[in-house]
């Protein structure tokens, strides 16, 4: 397998290998973030830094890594640098900070993050691996606004927290569904975002797992 | 290569070296960011104290509730057990969280007397008061006690009368996000302002009751809706408040206020 170029490293997880798209990764907090907008960003910010900066610490030190005491090792460097996330945005962005509550702290837990430093930063050349994180997290972060933005607009008929469409019961048009508020609505949006990305590129469509066999005998319905 | 990079001393020498220089990071990023956050957490706290007395919404910003806070509201340090007010203490720089650790400003709570699971109450704290031409117009008493996963910290705005309510809500907790943490939803924190705290002879019988409030109820009036999905949090809340306002807490600083007429 040749390298990966700067190029396909960094725009291929937006469409073609989407962490949430195609590897269905970090779906918790997709889901709880990105009610609002601005939350949203935050988190996509602060996720596509640590993957990039993880994964590029994780190269730099790669051929050094017994391969026995690896992934502690990757948790400790991904763990170290949420944790300095963690501290800015409590000293810049205190009340965002809030509203983000436990999920910044989660970042450490988030797959992609992981799954980067697995996959490829362990096997590339840091600068390249910080591209791919920064890739990657881009890919995470087209999914989050897109959320984001869907789920503010119709779920409060705003956008950054400026009313785009004008409340009903502030005298406007818009009944806002407040389903699109709460968690799940991001699970089903999620759905149909995978399956519109999969009739559109429809290589990323999975090999059934197995077959069911038919039924052989009319006994086995019972 | 690949022999020596797994031998054991290998291995304990890279884990060693990863955790010290992470470390290092680590504590530097909280150590040169700790006096901004500080000062964060003690204009996010007078924030919350100003939307609480109805003077600001959470949009004001930081120098606009400096002013705001200077301007409006005044602090002072009050001795929980004579319910006198102390001048021991600067009221601008006290931490009644730091006196309940304290062994010399502070008491351990028995289990049956500590409702409110705080484990030690201080013996001073600080109250705040919004006056007018001298006057009382609403006072904020500082209360806290723990829920389901972690100890809550608000404030109970009373109006001059000591007994009906103009803002609750908390500042700090960790309770679940979406079930507990809607101590913070703004809908909840509306059913609160108008609610009287105590009955004819100063007990407290403001209570948070399951499957709603009847309006029809006599004691409708005292009574605030539970949050759905977080009975614990809940139950914090309603036992912190007993606790805060009851004896053990501003009942002998309340007492004298009412016996003062304010």
């Amino acid at each position: 397998m040749s390298q990966p170029t700067v190029k396909e490293v960094l725009f291929n997880p937006i469409f073609h290998n989407n962490p949430i798209g195609l590897q269905i990764l970090g779906i918790c907090s997709a889901l709880a973030v990105t009610s609002n907008l601005k939350t949203a960003v935050v988190m996509s910010i602060a996720l596509s830094l640590v993957t990039a900066f993880s994964s590029m610490f994780i190269s730099m030190i790669r051929s050094q890594i017994p391969s026995s005491i690896r992934m502690i090792v990757q948790m400790v460097i991904i763990a170290s640098l949420v944790i300095v996330v963690d501290q800015i945005l409590r000293a810049y962005a205190f009340s965002l900070a809030k509203q983000l509550s436990v999920f910044v702290g989660l970042i450490i837990t988030n797959c992609i993050v992981m799954g980067r430093a697995e996959a490829f930063a362990m096997q590339n050349p840091p600068l390249l691996s910080f591209m791919d994180g920064i890739g990657n997290g881009l890919g995470y972060s087209a999914m989050l606004l897109t959320l984001g933005v869907i789920r503010e607009l119709f779920g409060a008929g705003k956008l950054f927290g400026f009313e785009i469409l004008s409340l009903a019961k502030d005298g406007g048009w818009y009944v806002p569904n407040g389903l699109l508020l709460l968690p799940p609505s991001a699970f089903f949006l999620i759905g149909l975002i995978i399956w519109g990305l999969r009739t559109w590129k429809t290589e990323q469509v999975e090999a059934p797992a197995f077959k069911m066999a038919p039924q052989v005998i009319n006994k086995e319905a019972y | 290569m690949s022999s020596k990079k797994e031998s054991t001393s290998r291995t304990l020498f890279v884990a060693l070296a990863v955790s010290l220089v992470s470390s290092v990071f680590v504590a530097g990023a909280a150590v040169s960011l700790k006096p901004v956050q500080i000062e964060n957490r003690q204009l996010d706290k007078q924030r919350s104290i100003l939307a609480i007395a109805g003077l600001g919404d959470g949009s004001l910003s930081g120098r606009e509730v400096k002013a705001l806070f200077s301007k409006r509201i005044t602090a002072k340090v009050v001795d929980l057990e004579t319910g006198e007010y102390s001048t021991a203490f600067n009221p601008e720089t006290f931490d009644p969280l730091k006196a309940a650790r304290d062994p010399k400003l502070s008491e351990a709570l028995p289990g049956e007397k500590d409702t409110a699971l705080i484990k030690r109450r201080e013996r001073f704290t600080t109250v705040y008061m919004v006056e007018q031409d001298g006057k009382l117009e609403s006072l904020i008493l500082p209360v806290r006690g723990y829920g389901l996963w972690s100890t809550l910290h608000g404030f109970m705005a009373v109006k001059a009368d000591l007994n009906t309510v103009v803002g609750f809500g908390f500042y700090q907790h960790a309770e679940t996000p979406g079930l507990g943490g809607e101590v913070d939803n703004p809908k909840w924190k509306a059913l609160w302002p108008g609610k009287t705290l105590f009955d004819e002879a100063g007990k407290p019988v403001i209570q948070i009751v399951k499957g709603g409030v009847d309006p029809a109820s006599p004691n409708a009036n005292h009574q605030v809706d539970a949050l759905a999905g977080a009975t614990l949090t809940s139950k914090g809340v309603d036992r912190l408040l007993q606790f805060w306002l009851g004896e053990q807490g501003f009942g002998p600083y309340l007492a004298k206020l009412r016996s003062q007429g304010v």
